[in-house]
């Protein structure tokens, strides 16, 4: 298994990879970056860099993605990022997340100017007051199919709750929680012995595609 | 405009806590957009955040609408820049070592440590916005047929967000 996956991932690399340009790369962000409506970037973006463009196999894309949950930042951004980043360097880092970044950039600015001519009004404060209660419950059930793939034994259990009773019972701040949870978790998962590292990708990478 | 160089501060701050997402970092946004800097109103914050949800493009350029209420269109700007691009120049950075990182042992217990404590995270934030979004039976209702919906079928969440701005203009008037 994990022989055959270095193989691939080797394989991928070795592969003559046209030079993509600039402009396009910058393209096909833009284009996903004004699409990609309601959420779910990290499928757009498999979409159009494995599925459509063949930019990238699905063994680097995974690769990518989870670097990507490891890091601060949002997955579209860093995804944006380390794409570009693999397809032309930096500029291509540069040119993907402002393709992703500059249509959402230009709306939510816009809805900020919005909401200061009309947003107390009592008819667009009603229609508000629905959307963040169906916001929490999309939100509810993208976190309920992403915890449901990870939880896999005791510890992932334990972590996630001891988050969860760091935040809402014993009111941390979150930095306190990130770095005391986070330590302790990593601890919990450390390596066993020399040389031993993960057989399979973490689940909640693959539940995020 | 004197409120540039403390937007600047908070989003990039921010940004370090969103660890698998933007809902990690919220209960500290609620702190320091609410509490500290009196920028909006908590239910405010919820409708924005909400609304940014519907955004195509990354879910947390409502950076920008806070931004854009606190300072005009320069707020947000700063805003945005803040929160994208400090975390943007350390994956990049990260990026390019992290190939060379492929046997270092620890790299797969910081990925599998990290997941449930992002889980935990996120789930807390939901929490924390709950409570505000969710406050009478209708609301209740509307969140858990969202819930539901996007469990079992595969409509856009956009029109399930709509949806619920259509109930509500009926319902929570």
């Amino acid at each position: 298994m994990e022989n055959s996956r270095r193989g691939r991932r080797s394989e991928a690399e070795d592969r003559p990879r046209l030079k993509i340009s600039i402009p396009a790369i910058f393209g096909l962000f833009l284009q996903i970056g004004a699409t990609s409506f309601g959420g779910g970037v990290v499928a757009y973006l498999r979409n159009g860099l494995v599925k459509k463009k063949k930019w990238l196999d699905d063994t680097e894309f995974l690769e990518l993605m989870s670097l990507s949950n490891t890091l601060p930042g949002l997955n579209a951004t860093n995804m944006s990022i380390l794409a570009g980043q693999r397809l032309r360097g930096w500029v291509g880092a540069v040119a993907a997340m402002l393709g992703m970044c500059l249509p959402s950039l230009v709306l939510m600015t816009a809805a900020g100017i919005a909401y200061g001519e009309g947003g107390d009004r009592p008819l667009v404060t009603a229609a508000l007051r629905g959307v963040a209660a169906a916001a929490t419950g999309l939100i509810a059930a993208t976190w309920f199919q992403i915890g449901k793939k990870s939880v896999k034994g005791f510890y992932d259990g334990f972590f996630i709750l001891a988050a969860i009773l760091g935040i809402n019972y014993f009111k941390l701040s979150v930095p306190v929680v990130l770095l005391s949870v986070g330590a302790l978790s990593i601890f919990a998962f450390r390596p066993h012995k020399p040389g031993e590292h993960a057989k399979e990708d973490h689940a909640w990478i693959r539940s995020l595609q | 405009m004197d409120q540039i160089p403390a937007i600047a501060r908070v989003f990039a701050y921010l940004s370090l806590l969103t660890i698998g997402g933007g809902m990690a970092a919220f209960p500290e946004m609620k702190t320091l957009v609410i509490d500290v800097h009196h920028w909006l109103t908590y239910p405010q914050l919820i409708h924005i955040y909400s609304v940014g949800q519907m955004s195509p493009g990354p879910n947390m350029m409502m950076v920008a609408t806070i931004g854009e209420r606190v300072a005009g269109i320069p707020g947000a700007l700063i805003a945005a820049i803040a929160f994208f691009v400090p975390t943007g120049i350390l994956t990049l950075v990260v990026g390019g070592a992290w190939k060379r990182l492929e046997n270092w042992p620890w790299r797969a217990s910081i990925q599998k440590g990290l997941g449930p404590v992002a889980i935990g995270l996120a789930v807390a934030g939901l929490i924390t916005f709950g409570k505000t979004a969710v406050t009478n039976w209708v609301t209740l209702g509307v969140g858990l047929l969202v819930f539901a919906a996007s469990m079992r079928t595969r409509l856009n969440p956009a029109l399930l967000i709509l949806g619920g701005a259509v109930v509500g203009v009926f319902a929570l008037r």
